[in-house]
């Protein structure tokens, strides 16, 4: 957890307009024939980052990866690693390294060989490969399994192995494809902070490819999300979450309940939506810069409403409806309500006491409402 | 022969011993030129009073005594030999092809590999007689381009029998090498060009060493049988030529000499059972080495 607080103390240089880029990735095409794989990409990653590209499967964001490696020539556009045009490089000589999702670990070889297979190939002196070797393992915590064949290990020692075998070469990227795709959820959750550990200690740029949001979540310095061959958004797992910039990525990161409407009032400080599906009023208490548009959604997040008996004193951003499903998670539960509109939301409302006598229960009529600062007004 | 066995007739013929404890048992006997059979038995009752038993390991010995045989056996390992090289060599790069190509194309070029086997063998080898012969296709072909003014002898020297061996056992090399090579994830390919490697490095230290068991397999599906091949030294090679398979022919039918020519087949059995027995045991190994993957 140390790792996350040190994450949060360094500066964002994406925000420094004087910070250059170290991966720049300017307007990438990959074109199947008449398909576009990736759409035209524009994208700066900076040193030290972990940047995650998130997008479900056939959004693109493996042929991008594929390209910043090199196996993938793109159709239009340049990739700059360090300042270095890599058109013409070819992927033995790129100063990136890729962790497959499958690992790719040669069969045939140890793990020490595995290792030091990459180090071989820049025809270093035996020893200077044997230490890099054994300092490697003893970051991954692989030391004695050194002498182990691929298929003598377990998958988390697989994953290490992979990991071990791209990062010996010192590469400036790291590319992960899937890192913990293959791992059960305890192993992931460990996994996940000795990755970011490694990659603090080590200073590599990372770029993950992954379409899980929650691993991104607490991977990424930053996301980017994909879709149809294009990035919709980029952002801190924060901003992300919290402020998406389409219905997609609403919807995609996360759980959200989405209000069609059409805006009444369009100010500066507030929007005033009349939503069918709310069945009333939505006031959202920013203003909106796109809303040209009739129809908009507003997106609220399921721990963002609460449930009541009594009426809100608010007039807007409310409804009543009946409980149809409770699930119990312990920590929190999640109510399913439908609205008298017909729409199912989801509640997600933390347990904070323990004997609750008059807790809300199945067919219970119940209000629902939420902050004026809750919803976020997305467009299509 | 007459009395009652345990097994049934068709289970002993399935099994293949009963042809080899014959020729085990002719191995052991000694000539007869004269009636039928033409060997001495190895169990015969003496005034149906005693069982006499006639082990003759002469003939064994005389194999080793003569260099007839040790030059035909040496002969017929060196063909198989060169011709396995051959086989592999011209057979890697096709199964690696067709492992490559596009899954349309794969069924098809198989096809075609295997399409001669729908032909008779001996017609094929026959198909190279008239290709290799002095007024066959391939000399008329030189000489109207102009290369040569004479037709090149081709046919009965060592390089037709070369050509029909290799020609007729490649896709014995081709099969167990593509279904190997098929099985390689490409990916590992891509790991090692990722790491540094250029692509012909990575075939050399990633492809060629996973491939072991699919050159052994190959290697011993064209050498085993090409030790004793008769035909095609016999309608393709040389007079000359001396292989153990034609020894063993000559042996039976010219000389009439069973006991010798069992005792021959017998060696080249026990020749051939090393490798393959070397081949099962390595093939044993990589099936665990795959079973714990």
């Amino acid at each position: 957890m140390a790792s996350m607080a040190a994450r949060e103390e360094r500066k964002a240089p994406w925000l420094d307009p004087t910070a250059a880029p170290y991966i720049r990735i300017d307007k990438v095409s990959k074109k199947f024939g008449e398909f576009a794989a990736v759409d035209s990409v524009s994208l700066n990653v900076y040193k030290g980052e972990i940047f995650c590209l998130l997008g479900g499967s056939g959004s693109g964001k493996t042929t991008l990866l594929r390209m910043i490696a090199g196996f993938e020539a793109p159709s239009e556009g340049r990739i700059y690693i360090d300042g270095a045009d890599m058109s013409e490089v070819p992927p033995y000589e790129r100063p990136v390294n890729m962790m497959f999702q499958s690992y790719a670990l040669f069969p045939h070889m140890t793990v020490e060989q595995n290792i030091a297979f990459g180090l071989k190939q820049e025809g270093l002196p035996k020893d200077e490969i044997a230490t890099r070797v054994a300092d490697m393992l003893a970051i991954v915590k692989l030391e004695q399994f050194a002498k182990r064949k691929p298929h003598q290990l377990s998958g988390g020692q697989r994953q290490r192995v992979a990991l071990a075998r791209s990062l010996v070469k010192r590469p400036k990227v790291l590319l992960l494809d899937e890192p913990l795709g293959a791992l059960d959820k305890k192993l992931r959750e460990h996994t996940q902070f000795e990755l970011v550990n490694i990659q603090e200690r080590l200073g590599v740029t990372f770029v993950v490819v992954t379409h899980d949001q929650e691993e991104a979540m607490t991977l990424a310095s930053r996301i980017g999300v994909m879709n149809h061959g294009r990035i919709v958004q980029v952002g801190t797992p924060h901003d992300i979450y919290e402020f998406p910039n389409t219905r997609f990525v609403a919807e995609f990161i996360g759980n959200v309940n989405m209000f069609e409407g059409v805006i009444l009032e369009d100010e500066p400080d507030h929007v005033l939506i009349d939503s069918h599906e709310l069945g009333g009023n939505i006031y959202v208490g920013h203003g909106v810069s796109t809303a040209s548009e009739a129809i908009v959604w507003t997106a609220v997040r399921p721990e963002k409403m609460s449930l009541t008996r009594e009426e809100p004193a608010e007039k807007s951003n409310r409804a009543t409806g009946i409980i149809k499903e409770i699930a119990y998670m312990g920590d929190s539960s999640i109510y399913l309500v439908q609205l008298d509109s017909g729409k199912i939301v989801r509640v997600t409302q933390p347990n904070i006491v323990r004997h609750a006598e008059d807790r809300l229960t199945w067919d219970e009529r119940v209000w629902v409402h939420w902050h004026e600062s809750s919803g976020v007004v997305v467009t299509e | 022969m007459a009395k009652q066995s345990y097994v049934s007739l068709g289970e002993r013929l399935m099994l293949g011993i009963d042809p080899f404890v014959i020729v085990l048992k002719i191995s052991f006997a000694e000539t007869r030129w004269l009636g039928s059979p033409p060997y001495s038995p190895l169990l015969e009752w003496v005034d149906a009073q005693y069982l006499q038993i006639r082990f003759n390991l002469g003939n064994y010995l005389f194999l080793l005594r003569d260099s007839l045989y040790l030059d035909a056996f040496l002969s017929s390992l060196k063909v198989a030999a060169v011709s396995t090289v051959f086989c592999l060599l011209i057979g890697y790069p096709m199964a690696y092809a067709i492992a490559r190509a596009d899954t349309r194309w794969r069924n098809i070029l198989l096809l075609l590999v295997i399409l001669p086997f729908w032909t008779s063998f001996l017609l094929r080898v026959y198909a190279w007689m008239g290709l290799l012969g002095n007024n066959g296709l391939i000399n008329q072909v030189l000489m109207a381009v102009g290369i040569v003014s004479e037709p090149v002898t081709m046919l009965n020297t060592d390089f037709a029998m070369y050509i029909g061996i290799v020609y007729s056992y490649l896709p014995f090399m081709i099969l167990p090498l593509y279904s190997n090579l098929e099985k390689h994830d490409v990916t590992l390919l891509e790991a090692a060009v990722d790491l540094g490697c250029k692509p012909f490095r990575a075939f050399l230290s990633i492809t060629l060493p996973l491939s072991v068991s699919g050159i052994i397999a190959g290697s011993m599906l064209v050498f085993i049988p090409a030790v004793g091949e008769f035909v095609i030294p016999r309608l393709l090679g040389g007079t000359d030529s001396l292989m153990i398979g034609r020894v063993l022919w000559d042996e039976y039918f010219l000389n009439r000499n069973w006991p010798i020519a069992s005792a021959v087949a017998i060696a080249l059995l026990i020749l051939l059972v090393i490798p393959i027995m070397i081949f099962q045991r390595f093939q044993m190994q990589e099936a665990g080495a795959s079973a714990r993957r």
